[in-house]
């Protein structure tokens, strides 16, 4: 026993800072949150009410309208990324792949421009486009005799959620393009000349070959966008403040959080109901992602070259 | 003859799409900047003109210089971000090193459990993030966000570079041990200069969420002193709403670094992304 190997303090050493300060504030924190959401104030005092929060959130009034409201936009949201955002990236990536093209570099630079700004500068960029005072968006469908087409798209409820579902597609469409470029990069040479060989080419080589060969990557891509679009906050609060408006048209999961945990104007915080809408969002995002570990990835015919 | 010409048309319906797509890309960040060089007047008459010598002011910078403390804020967001990314390369690196150099118990299960976080958004422990950070009384330090973005960059970082120092030869390491290095400084002396390259793919793809970042400067650190540049621009613009000058020039700064930064590191983070791909 004492004659055992050494004790190899050094891969210790390595790995304490990491999994100390990931531990801290990543895992005890979230675990933490969780826990709490099973604990409310009664009578001033502390005490545990079980998943009393969640009968709460998902059954009474005050608090499943508003639930199931940002749970329905967030839904909404994430299907325009599906189905706008990947498309897009999709096509592009396509395109920027074919070898002969020229210029491609400087496309790839310029399209990926957007997806590092912050939600700040995207949010304000696209109000004072989209606005009427301002009048941009109007006077450019004006002069391709649209004019008729434009309202004022942030200030409806029923064009807000939209409206801002693709602001954040033409941010983040470049996340979708560089992935699927890098995919498409990857197919050796041997298999095009091949199918060009057998007379396949142009668009029917790209549904035929190369479509099956990259669609390992959409599936981490789509899960990418669920994960991102169900903890999306910034965009929303600021373009449409805390309160989502609206009328609440475009509150998703995160803003919701935010107000409930911190209060709003005349709503107080409430740390407890914050935590079982945290602990909610976790819920979602891990039956999100445990139905593309085991339902969608494992059913994904991979191709080793 | 015939298959030459569809070709070019081919190339040619290609580049227009290609340089639609540009456009719309690019044509907002455009319209803000042309439009914060220009007088009040001017940016309602004729919004897509650009800046001439009747309509050219800087009005609006001037506002921001007086009213905003953008210098400040551009410090407090220079000092998280490169403190940050210092922390999670550091850290990174040497947990990425243990799990990829050392065979021990728990190696698989310790990966797992790092990688756990890559899925997971830490923002969904804020609520307990929040009581740590006033129980230690951290709330409104830099420190606070520092300690949250190294945890948030840890796992990807750990995950991307022991990828890559799977891939630094043995042979190498070897011949240190017998030439009686230690293990730290086989990391420090031999690995680390190897996977330089992967170290900038990763500070590229942790430096722009902590330096876009709104929610935890909000909600961590939202006093005077410790504002973020995203956060400080968040807030003057909702101060300045109807001063439009002030607003384009205020957004205008706040693009301008991300943009050189992106500019000088695209190169580097488009490698990054092809060659994890490729893997």
């Amino acid at each position: 026993m004492a004659q055992g190997r050494p004790v190899r303090w050094h891969i210790a050493v390595f790995l304490a800072p990491a999994v100390a300060v990931y531990t801290a504030l990543m895992i005890i924190p979230l675990f933490g949150t969780l826990a709490q959401s099973l604990f409310n104030l009664e009578a001033g005092a502390r005490v545990f009410v079980g998943l009393g929060n969640f009968r709460r959130l998902f059954g009474e009034a005050l608090w499943s309208d508003a639930f199931w409201n940002a749970l329905g936009n967030n839904l909404w949201f994430f299907l325009i990324h599906m189905l706008v955002q990947n498309p897009i990236g999709i096509a592009l990536a396509a395109l920027l792949s074919s070898p002969k093209l020229r210029m491609a570099a400087v496309y790839r630079t310029a399209i990926f421009v957007p997806t590092i700004l912050s939600f700040v500068i995207v949010g304000f960029v696209w109000k004072l486009i989209l606005s009427p005072i301002w009048g941009i968006a109007p006077g450019m469908l004006d002069a391709v005799g649209l004019k008729s087409l434009f309202a004022p798209w942030l200030g409806k409820e029923e064009y807000a959620l939209t409206a801002l579902a693709l602001v954040s597609v033409w941010q983040f469409v470049g996340i979708p393009m560089m992935l699927i470029y890098a995919a498409l990069l990857s197919i050796p040479d041997e298999v095009l000349e091949a199918a060009e060989m057998d007379g396949i080419t142009g668009w029917s080589q790209f549904w035929k070959i190369k479509l099956p060969l990259i669609l390992p990557a959409i599936g981490i891509i789509s899960i990418l966008t669920f994960v991102g679009n169900f903890n999306a906050f910034d965009l929303i609060y600021v373009a449409q403040g805390a309160l989502a408006g609206p009328n609440y048209a475009t509150d998703i999961l995160g803003t919701f959080l935010y107000r409930t945990f911190f209060g709003f104007q005349l709503q107080t915080g409430d740390p407890y109901m914050g935590s079982a809408i945290a602990g909610a969002m976790f819920g979602i995002i891990l039956i999100g992602v445990c139905l593309y570990l085991f339902g969608i990835q494992t059913r994904l015919r991979r191709y080793q070259f | 003859m015939a298959h030459a010409r569809s070709h070019l048309g081919r190339s040619i319906a290609a580049h227009a799409a290609l340089i639609a797509y540009t456009v719309i890309a690019l044509f907002p960040v455009f319209v803000i900047v042309i439009n914060s060089f220009k007088s009040r007047k001017a940016i309602f008459a004729d919004p897509l003109a650009l800046p001439g010598p009747g309509t050219f002011d800087l009005v609006g910078y001037q506002t921001v210089m007086k009213q905003g403390d953008f210098l400040l804020y551009f410090q407090n967001s220079m000092i998280v971000t490169c403190a940050s990314l210092f922390c999670v390369l550091l850290f990174g690196a040497m947990a990425a090193f243990a799990l990829s150099e050392y065979r021990f118990r728990g190696n698989l299960l310790m990966g797992l459990y790092l990688a756990l976080g890559i899925m997971i958004p830490i923002r969904l422990g804020t609520v307990a993030i929040l009581e740590i950070m006033v129980a230690s009384g951290l709330v409104n330090t830099l420190t606070a966000l520092i300690l949250v973005y190294t945890a948030q960059g840890l796992p990807l970082s750990v995950f991307i570079l022991s990828e890559f120092m799977k891939s630094v030869s043995d042979d190498l390491k070897n011949a240190g041990r017998i030439d009686g290095l230690s293990e730290y400084a086989i990391f420090f002396r031999l690995v680390l200069p190897l996977v330089r390259p992967a170290m900038a793919t990763v500070a590229v793809f942790t430096m722009i969420p902590i330096w876009n970042d709104l929610w935890f400067p909000l909600i961590l650190a939202p006093a005077e002193e410790t504002k973020t540049v995203t956060l400080g621009a968040q807030v003057f613009i909702g101060q300045f709403v109807t001063n439009w000058n002030a607003v384009l020039a205020a957004l205008s700064l706040a693009i301008l670094p991300v943009l050189v930064l992106y500019l000088v590191f695209s190169r580097q983070l488009i490698r990054g992304i092809t060659a994890g791909a490729v893997k």
